[in-house]
């Protein structure tokens, strides 16, 4: 099965790399999120797959019983899942904020923008930006 | 050595505090810093023929030690160094009497004492390497002392990148020869002189420490940063700049001939470079009547002449190096101590604003006759035996001998500039109402410079106790010669008097040539001048075209390069190296629960999907059908925590990316891409899913090991009394990079909502033209 899990892993990587290389910064974000996905999962990959064996200790006795699922990889997982929606999680809010600021979420426009930007009008606190472009 | 050398740092290092409180006689009481060097490194002389060592290790590992080596041709450069030092130090308290950065000058310049006694004493490559280094750096600030000035700090600028250049190359040519020779210590390397002399790096690392010496004793083309460095305080001018530092190059020059001399390459750069020199700035000098530049191209001559001699080589050729050098450092130190003192008293340094100063300057002008006779080469002055000595030498090298004539003959036209003009004549001319002498302080010190030029010149036997061992060093060989003042009627002689009738005419015709030439030539910036300009104000036009290039502001041009150079370079290298195996059997179609299969289709579907995406609905769809997926995946395979926690965060990411998604327009999905770009892009995802489907087919084959788990396994609960293993791995063993994620966790929540604080706040529209800055609150 590990064959099968791999083969997926590597489309939902090679989608995420796709997007990742795009001019859009919103789709940019989706790549890393299905990148992201990708790695947590390859890493589960490495560890070898168990079916219904979780690594638990049963009542009573001190060592999980043989044959239970590779714990290693799982505890760095949690880790990187937790990690990557931080990541996730900041990438959104400073997308939403450059396109409030500058009006766009095209990579190869932000430069230009930075001088001549075109706020978008309603879209949070005006007076910020108001300052900014007296300054 | 070491202790001298770090007392002299020291002793700078006091200097701000001291100086301070010694007010007008600091010069008086630092002075006293080179006359103890100048004792013990003459208590030395007696010691000095077989050669004296001491070694500190440094940096053990890499084989530097703080070795020093004191010979006939280090002491006469330490010598040179602290004697000519005492009458700099002590001249400086009276040049720079009213100056408030006294203190700060002071310090600078012991430092680089320190930093120059170090060059000339170590037998240590490394070691010399960082003291040269040092003694480029003092001189910086030396030169840009008066750093409010633009001409000081283009001068220090200049030099610095020149010398600092050239050191560069030096030191790689050192570490060419240490590593060569097995051994970075100097005496070593240069007893090896014929193994080195016959080894594939002897060219190379020969024009590499040729570069560090000729830019350091401004050889031409290199010589343009002397004459700007004239924009140092007059002192300074007398001690690096004709004196003791740019002679350093000599020195290095000098100190590797029997390791890198007598070979057709060495011969042939050196007299060429060393002729070159001379004529460049024997013309150049024509046209100058700023006491100090006239000073400073004579100094250049002297170097140029240094350089021939080395290049030349033989027995000779080392005596007339070693007398030529104490010569000028004892003629051409008072001479600029001279000019001054003019530019101090009488208020300018040009040679055409000044007449008639030796009536109300007598002392001064007698140093500057003193010195002046030695400079012109004439008997009974040492100046006279050193040029007789170097005549003799070049006697059978045509050029380099035609070159240094011609030198010489300006070289008297300088003095007559500096010595004649402007304290000759019975009417004073100068620009301060009453030019009057100069204090003791700025006298003594060139006075007894000077008259050290007549003693050794009259009786130059005296002299004989260090430059024999000096020219034994230079030459690599035990040498035994006798100094006469008076050697009969020879070629040497005749041409030294055809040098000194030339050089009258020109130094009678110099007020009448000189304005022409100045009119003509004065505002040229060609030749290594307009290159050394061009070259600098290129340095930010090409580093600009380069970024422009390289560094795009456009983050997807930066992915395409690292995810295209990761890909491309490491997945081929590992397909090539046999890095990924896959074996047959892992092909074969494995067995799995519908489920499974259901699950690992909509994870692969729903990535393909958010790719092809073009409305808001299908992108969060999708991106969640994936995300939920891999949860699944979690779950059928034994990670339950996994599977909560990829639950939770997928549900998170999807309203977060909703949240996003519904502020923008929904157009703004779009992706305009040219078709080059897409194949390229789509190129690269290719090639990197096949590598990680490969990479992870290929680890899955492998045997596991399982070391690792099982401690986790066994530990877990006896020690750690938890039953859930990855818990405990998380919160006991691991716990500290839990705290990492926690911690991560925080800032990035922080900056959030950072961000999403302002987006918040509607916008008041009630007092729009108030003032008020993006903080004003929340």
């Amino acid at each position: 099965m590990e064959t099968a899990v791999a083969i997926t892993v590597g489309i939902v990587f090679g989608s995420g790399v796709y997007l990742v290389l795009q001019r859009n910064l919103m789709r940019f974000i989706f790549g890393l999120i299905l990148m992201s996905g990708a790695v947590n999962v390859s890493l589960f990959v490495a560890g070898r797959l168990t079916r219904g064996a979780p690594p638990l200790v049963p009542g009573g006795a001190s060592v999980p019983p043989e044959g239970v699922a590779n714990a290693l990889p799982q505890a760095l997982i949690l880790t990187a899942i937790v990690i990557g929606f931080g990541l996730v999680a900041f990438a959104l809010v400073l997308l939403l904020r450059t396109y409030e600021r500058l009006g766009t979420v095209m990579t190869d426009e932000l430069t230009e923008r930075l001088d001549d930007p075109k706020p978008v009008p309603g879209f949070g606190d005006d007076d910020a930006l108001r300052s900014d472009g007296a300054s | 050595m070491l202790t001298a050398i770090l007392l002299t740092f020291l002793a700078g290092g006091l200097a701000p505090w001291a100086a301070r409180r010694a007010g007008a006689s600091a010069g008086w009481l630092f002075a006293v810093v080179p006359l103890a060097l100048s004792v013990y490194f003459a208590s030395m002389l007696p010691r000095v023929s077989g050669g004296i060592t001491q070694v500190t290790p440094w940096v053990p590992s890499l084989g530097v030690d703080l070795a020093f080596r004191l010979d006939g041709l280090s002491l006469t450069f330490a010598l040179m160094i602290s004697v000519v030092g005492v009458a700099v130090v002590s001249y400086a308290g009276g040049y720079m009497k009213d100056d408030p950065l006294k203190p700060r000058f002071l310090l600078i310049l012991l430092s680089f004492m320190a930093a120059m006694l170090g060059v000339v004493l170590a037998d240590d490559l490394i070691a010399l390497f960082v003291f040269w280094e040092l003694t480029s750096l003092t001189s910086y600030f030396l030169i840009g002392y008066k750093h409010e000035k633009d001409e000081s700090r283009y001068g220090a600028l200049q030099g610095l990148i020149i010398t600092g250049s050239g050191g560069l190359a030096m030191l790689a040519g050192f570490l060419l020869l240490g590593n060569e020779v097995g051994t970075f210590r100097i005496s070593e390397i240069v007893a090896q002189g014929d193994a080195i002399r016959a080894s594939g790096v002897y060219l190379p690392a020969f024009v590499l420490i040729a570069l560090g010496a000729f830019t350091k004793s401004a050889q031409f083309p290199f010589h343009v940063w002397l004459p700007n460095a004239m924009a140092a305080p007059t002192p300074v001018s007398a001690f690096l700049h004709s004196a003791t530092m740019v002679k350093a190059g000599v020195y290095l020059l000098a100190r590797m001939q029997p390791a890198l001399g007598s070979t057709d390459v060495w011969f042939w750069t050196l007299t060429l470079v060393g002729s070159a020199t001379l004529l460049a700035t024997a013309g150049l000098s024509l046209v100058q009547r700023d006491l100090k530049k006239l000073l400073a191209y004579s100094t250049l001559i002297a170097l140029g002449a240094l350089v021939v001699l080395l290049g030349v080589g033989g027995t000779v050729a080392s005596e007339a190096m070693i007398v030529f050098m104490l010569a000028h450092a004892l003629y051409k130190a008072p001479l600029f101590m001279v000019a001054g003192s003019v530019d101090h008293e009488a208020g300018t340094r040009d040679v055409t604003a000044l007449r008639g100063l030796g009536s109300v300057m007598p002392v001064t002008w007698t140093v500057a006759i003193l010195a002046g006779i030695s400079a012109s080469g004439l008997p009974p002055m040492l100046g006279f035996i050193g040029k007789e000595l170097a005549y003799e030498a070049l006697l059978p090298a045509l050029l380099p001998l035609v070159a240094l004539i011609a030198a010489s003959v300006a070289m008297i036209g300088i003095v007559g500039q500096v010595v004649v003009r402007p304290f000759w004549g019975r009417r004073v001319e100068a620009p301060v109402e009453r030019p009057h002498e100069a204090p003791a302080s700025m006298w003594l010190g060139p006075l007894v410079l000077a008259l050290g030029g007549v003693t050794f010149g009259v009786l130059p036997m005296l002299l004989e106790p260090l430059a024999v061992p000096a020219a034994s060093a230079v030459y690599g060989a035990p040498l035994d010669f006798y100094l006469k003042l008076w050697h009969g009627v020879n070629l040497p002689l005749l041409l030294s008097i055809l040098t000194v009738a030339l050089g009258l005419v020109v130094a009678f015709a110099w007020s009448r040539f000189q304005p022409a030439l100045e009119a003509a030539f004065g505002g040229v910036r060609a030749g290594p001048a307009g290159v050394y300009d061009a070259f600098i104000k290129g340095i930010p036009k090409v580093s600009a075209a380069t970024a422009r290039r390289v560094q795009s502001d456009n983050l997807r041009d930066h992915l395409v390069i690292i995810l295209g150079f990761a890909v491309g370079l490491v997945g081929l290298t590992a397909f090539l190296r046999g890095g990924i195996l896959i074996p047959a059997d892992a092909l074969v179609m494995p067995s799995g629960t519908p489920y499974e299969w259901v699950v690992l289709i909509l994870a692969a579907g729903g990535a393909l999907a958010t790719v092809r995406a073009h409305s808001r609905l299908e992108a969060i769809t999708a991106l969640g059908v994936v995300g939920f997926a891999i949860a699944l995946v979690f779950t059928f395979f034994a990670a339950p925590d996994l599977a909560i926690t990829q639950f939770l965060v997928e549900t998170l990411i999807v309203i977060l990316v909703a949240l996003v998604l519904m502020r923008l327009p929904d157009g703004l999905l779009r992706e305009r891409t040219g078709a080059v770009h897409r194949l390229l892009s789509g190129g690269i995802a290719t090639v990197s899913g096949l590598l990680l489907a490969g990479l992870l087919i290929a680890v899955t084959a492998q045997p596991m090991d399982l070391r690792l788990t099982e401690f986790f396994n066994a530990a877990s609960y006896p020690d750690a009394l938890g039953k859930n293993v990855v818990n405990v791995i998380l919160v006991d063993f691991r716990a500290f990079d839990t705290l990492g994620e926690i911690a991560v966790l925080v800032v990035a929540a922080t900056g959030v909502y950072a961000l999403l604080r302002r987006v918040r706040k509607q916008p008041p529209a009630a007092d729009q033209g108030a003032p008020g800055g993006p903080e004003g609150g929340p």
